[in-house]
């Protein structure tokens, strides 16, 4: 709620959110355009990289990554933030497409905010309930409309509630539908039988209320899980799982075994070091960022290594919002998202791959629930009650 | 109940000074938008507990409503009245329970999209308000110092990259005795203008002996608070139907001695410091963030003309749980991170500290604890530029202050 005994600002004459948000797209395009070379958009639409026929479509995969639980720009993409990304931009940022002025005009809290990048609809869900969306999810559309089987859409999502992210409850579309969602901490938990106190930096949860930690849970269908689809044995898991220093890395360790085992069309990763922030450390959240970003560039390579997906995968990562900015009165600058300012409503996404144009930015306004349209149009499906706009530029 | 029927005994349940405020202010009251009045009558039941800055605040604000035309009231208004809220929020017993309105009004907000429209009209509303008020010119000018860095033997890269354009770096600092120069510079301070709760020094770790004039709270003194609202929470997450919603609104409502603070303190610092704890997040677990969110909050409620923090170690990122619960007495620290975080914080500070009246003449000091680097921020000094000249904490912070 805004403190309504402080002014917003302590400088007067404020700028508009819309104008901030339209100067920090901008800011985004003008450092791009000067340290990587890119191009700018604009006079580039027109001819679609995806004309390339319908075969390719049957074999396209499709990589979402949310760069969670949101980063500010002066924290990356500012050049006082550069610092922090140097995968995305040294290794990334030349072979992408990139949209700089990305807004999320919902509910920023992380599972309402990823329900709707995966909905395409603004949704009102109670952000701390393990309820499914109201609207039709992307995996629901791409399974019905293109008659994919359960294995094809997965989503490897962070914390106890995301598990129902996967499909919704909507009549037409909904249950037996939807993806398949595995949890990494939960198979762990399970793997460890509960004992896991050499594992504890694995199972870091729920930052946005850091004072209610409930107990993970893991049983017998994770181990199934484990068995039968990631084809590890459970002390190899525990053993590789001992390597790893954090919840997004062994997120990132089941998603690359699941391209290796069940090769997916359409993967959804959800990240979440980075809401470390909302313990106020800002050196924890400093340090979540540039995990983050060596782990896109680690799923970018690993991409590029399995045969089911190099040269055909399209990979998309985009925050699902900003964090609340420093000079914003009613927050507390990047530990929350609690403002609505233009600070943590604006963001980028990235595309890169197969069918995306290399090296150009795009700084026009879209919105993040444009992503699920895009897809449909992308990969042949129709995301018929999304509320976004397919983004020209990529079709 | 709409608030144009309200009555003075509906206000019986309020702390004394409190009802006083609503009987004198009850014509003002009526007149308000239920999406916004809560929002104040959560801070007036609170009055008997509010710092005089506070106060004075409140009064001030009751005061330039007063004065309004009907016309100027409602021209106020009008973005509040047209939020539109639910039957079943307005049913709500939003007069004794204003706290308990406000945060369901505002996940109502964020639900319906009118999140945005509600900002704008809370910005709008505290521009009114501060162009309207005539303010009193302070007593002395307001000085901000921070203190971070404690048990770090060395650092190689920048500090205070943010503030740095704002003030003159110092490279040639001489440390000794840095802590008693400011906190004499704090005494002095407070009995050179004595006001209440006026000169603060708020500590990450254990507090430095310091002058019983100043307005004091630190993370090891507060320990045992800590650890019985870690335990208080612990008892509640376990019973059923708790969620994260409803862990808030119970802390909400612990009162000090909930948590076993003396019935006999300060009864104004002791809500204060309890409010640290139960509103802040990760003050619970990491000192750095209790001392930054005691200083964002000293600002904006106390006002304070002299604010020193000292940020301390914090203690080593770990699971959640075991941040908590822990038993350990000696955890592992991390100093370096605990660095870069009060770096950041002491920005935050400064910040804040420019939101307050006076921020043109008020004084600024970060100073990396035990070395010679230090920045100084002043309406005297000039910025972005580095200084060499060789002197103690005691002379720089003279060269800030006059």
């Amino acid at each position: 709620m805004i403190d309504l005994t402080q002014p917003a600002q302590f400088g007067r004459e404020a700028p508009s959110p819309q104008e901030i948000s339209r100067r920090i797209g901008r800011s985004r395009r003008e450092f791009l355009r000067d340290a990587a070379g890119v191009a700018l958009g604009a006079s580039l639409v027109g001819g679609s990289p995806f004309l390339r026929g319908e075969t390719a479509a049957k074999k396209r995969k499709v990589i979402v990554v949310t760069f969670g639980g949101g980063a500010r720009d002066q924290d990356t993409f500012a050049p006082e933030g550069q610092e922090n990304i140097p995968h995305l931009l040294n290794e990334l940022i030349p072979q992408s497409s990139f949209f700089t002025q990305v807004s999320n005009h919902g509910i920023l809290g992380h599972y309402v905010a990823t329900a709707s990048l995966a909905t395409g609809v603004y949704e009102t869900l109670n952000n701390f309930s393990a309820v499914p969306p109201q609207h039709p999810t992307v995996f629901e559309y791409f399974r019905k409309d293109l008659k994919r089987p359960p294995s094809d859409a997965w989503v490897v999502a962070p914390s106890n509630g995301f598990n129902r992210i996967g499909e919704s409850d909507y009549r037409t579309y909904g249950p037996g539908l939807g993806a398949r969602v595995v949890l990494p901490k939960h198979l762990l938990s399970a793997a460890t039988s509960g004992q896991t106190m050499d594992y504890g930096h694995l199972l870091r949860d729920n930052y946005e209320t850091p004072l209610y930690t409930p107990q993970i849970e893991g049983g017998d269908f994770e181990l199934q899980q484990l068995d039968s689809i990631l084809k590890l044995s459970v002390s190899d898991f525990m053993a590789h799982a001992k390597t790893l220093s954090s919840p997004d890395e062994l997120s990132m360790y089941i998603v690359k075994r699941l391209m290796q085992q069940q090769a997916p069309s359409l993967l959804w990763i959800t990240m979440h070091d980075i809401d470390v922030a909302h313990s106020g450390a800002y050196s924890l959240y400093i340090d979540g960022i540039r995990r983050t970003d060596r782990l896109c560039a680690e799923l970018w390579k690993a991409v590029q290594n399995e045969p089911e997906y190099a040269g055909n995968t399209t990979m998309f990562i985009l925050p699902d919002f900003g964090r609340d900015a420093d000079e914003d009165a009613g927050g507390n600058g990047f530990q929350h998202h609690r403002t609505g300012d233009a600070a943590s409503r604006t963001t980028w996404m990235m595309a890169l791959g197969a069918g995306v144009r290399r090296g150009v930015v795009y700084d026009r306004p879209m919105q993040s629930i444009d992503l699920v349209p895009s897809l449909g149009a992308m990969m042949g499906f129709s995301a018929s009650i999304s509320q976004g706009k397919p983004i020209q530029e990529l079709l | 109940m709409l608030p144009s029927n309200l009555q003075v005994e509906q206000f019986a349940g309020y702390p004394p000074e409190a009802r006083k405020l609503v009987a004198a202010n009850l014509s003002v009251l009526r007149q308000m938008p239920i999406s916004f009045l809560p929002n104040l009558l959560r801070e007036i039941i609170d009055y008997d507990f509010k710092f005089p800055a506070e106060r004075v605040s409140i009064n001030r604000e009751f005061s330039t409503l007063s004065s309004l035309s009907p016309t100027q009231f409602a021209e106020w208004f009008q973005q509040f009245s047209q939020l539109s809220l639910s039957s079943q929020l307005e049913g709500l017993d939003w007069i004794n329970q204003p706290g308990l309105f406000v945060e369901q009004e505002s996940a109502y907000l964020w639900t319906t999209h009118q999140q945005d429209a509600f900002r704008k009209a809370a910005i709008e509303y505290g521009d009114r308000l501060q162009s309207s008020a005539l303010l009193q010119p302070l007593p002395m000018r307001r000085l901000g110092i921070a203190i971070i860095g404690q048990g770090v033997a060395s650092y190689n890269a920048p500090l205070f990259r943010n503030l740095r354009k704002h003030g003159t770096y110092f490279d040639q600092v001489r440390p000794d005795n840095g802590l008693e120069l400011l906190l004499a510079e704090v005494e002095t301070r407070a009995k050179a203008h004595p006001v209440p709760y006026g000169h603060w020094y708020v500590d990450g770790g254990q507090a430095a002996n310091h002058s019983a004039e100043i307005t004091c709270v630190s993370y090891r003194a507060l320990e045992p608070t800590r650890a019985a609202l870690l335990k208080n929470i612990d008892a509640e997450i376990n019973r059923p139907g708790m969620g994260p919603e409803e862990l808030r609104t119970h802390m909400a409502r612990l009162a000090p001695t909930d948590v076993g603070m003396d019935r006999n303190g300060d009864a104004i610092l002791d809500r204060f410091q309890l409010k640290l704890f139960t509103e802040g997040s990760g003050t619970q677990i990491f000192s750095t963030t209790f001392a930054q969110w005691t200083a964002r909050e000293a600002l904006r409620r106390a006002q304070p003309l002299t604010l020193l923090v000292r940020f301390a170690p914090r203690q080593r990122q770990r699971p959640m749980n075991e941040l908590f619960f822990s038993n350990s007495t000696n955890p592992e620290l991390d100093l370096e991170g605990s660095l870069v975080d009060a770096d950041f914080a002491a920005y935050y500070h400064w910040i804040n500290q420019q939101r307050l009246p006076g921020s043109d003449q008020s004084s600024f000091l970060v100073w990396f604890e035990g070395h010679s680097q230090a920045l100084a921020i002043s309406p005297s000094l000039p910025r972005g530029t580095t200084s060499s000249s060789a002197m103690d904490l005691g002379a720089l912070v003279s060269l800030v202050t006059t």
